[in-house]
C-alpha cells in the first residue's frame, strides 16, 4: 500500500486529498503517478491540466524515475509558493 | 552550537517577542541580528490569502534549511516561523530571524533562508479578492533564480 497525497490547486481539481493505492514491487514515481492517471478519469482530468507538476517521495522532493516502495508517502503538488 | 526555533504556526507571532528570545537564547558571541518580516501585500482588490502546507515535509525542509544557514552563515541562534491558514492584507506570514558574531553573515543568511523558503518550502498560497474571486499563486521565475544563485555563490 502506498498512500498518495495532492495538495494546492492538484488537491481543489481532484476534490479529494489523498489516494490509497496497493503496491506489490517498487515502482518509479512516473509510473506510480501513470497507473493514478489510468485508473480514475478525475486523477486523469486533474493532471491534464497545463502547469509544472512536482512529486515528493517521503517526505523528500524527487522526480518521476525515483523509486517507489510499498509502504511510502508519495505527494503531487504545483510548484511551491511560500514566504 | 547554535539555538535553533522553527515553527510552522495558525496562529499570529510577536516579532519583538522572538528577538529578545532568539539574543537570548544566542549568548554573548551574538553581535548583532537579521530579520525579515514577510506581510501580505494588498492591492488589485486582494483581501486575504490562504496559506496550505505539507505537514511533516514542510518542518522537515526548513529544518534542513536552517541547518545549512547555521553552518554555511556561522550562525548562533535562527528562529523561522511560517504561519498557515488565512490571512488579511498587512498581517504577517513570516518570520526569519539570525544572529551571528558579525552582520554580513547575519544578514545574508537572512536573505538566503528566505529566497530558498520561498520555493523549496512545500508552501501554496492561494489569493481571495474582494469580488469573491480566488486564484491560487502561480511561481514566479524571479524567485527560482533568487533561489539558485545561492546553490553555487
Amino acid at each position: 500500500m502506498v498512500t498518495v497525497l495532492y495538495f494546492a490547486a492538484l488537491r481543489e481539481r481532484l476534490g479529494r486529498a489523498s489516494d490509497w493505492i496497493d503496491l506489490e514491487k517498487p515502482l518509479p514515481a512516473g509510473d506510480l503517478l501513470a497507473r493514478l492517471r489510468a485508473a480514475d478519469p478525475v486523477v486523469e482530468a486533474a493532471f491534464s491540466v497545463p502547469g509544472t507538476i512536482r512529486v515528493a517521495v517521503g517526505q523528500r522532493l524527487a522526480d518521476e524515475a525515483t523509486i517507489v516502495n510499498p509502504g511510502d508517502e508519495v505527494a503531487f503538488f504545483p510548484p511551491m509558493t511560500g514566504g | 552550537m547554535a539555538s535553533v526555533r522553527i515553527l510552522v504556526s495558525d496562529t499570529d507571532f510577536d516579532t519583538g517577542q522572538e528577538i529578545s528570545d532568539l539574543l537570548q537564547r544566542s549568548g554573548e558571541g551574538a553581535g548583532g541580528l537579521g530579520a525579515f518580516v514577510g506581510v501580505v501585500r494588498g492591492g488589485s482588490g486582494l483581501q486575504s490569502l490562504t496559506l496550505e502546507h505539507y505537514p511533516g515535509m514542510t518542518e522537515r525542509i526548513l529544518e534542513g534549511l536552517v541547518l545549512e544557514a547555521v553552518g554555511r552563515f556561522s550562525l548562533s541562534g535562527c528562529t523561522v516561523i511560517h504561519r498557515v491558514g488565512c490571512m488579511n492584507v498587512g498581517e504577517r506570514i513570516v518570520l526569519v530571524l539570525t544572529a551571528s558574531a558579525h552582520r554580513a553573515e547575519a544578514l545574508d543568511a537572512v536573505r538566503f533562508l528566505i529566497d530558498r523558503l520561498k520555493t523549496g518550502a512545500p508552501f501554496w498560497k492561494k489569493e481571495h479578492y474582494e469580488d469573491g474571486a480566488g486564484s491560487w499563486v502561480d511561481a514566479r521565475e524571479a524567485d527560482d533564480w533568487a533561489a539558485a544563485r545561492w546553490d553555487t555563490a
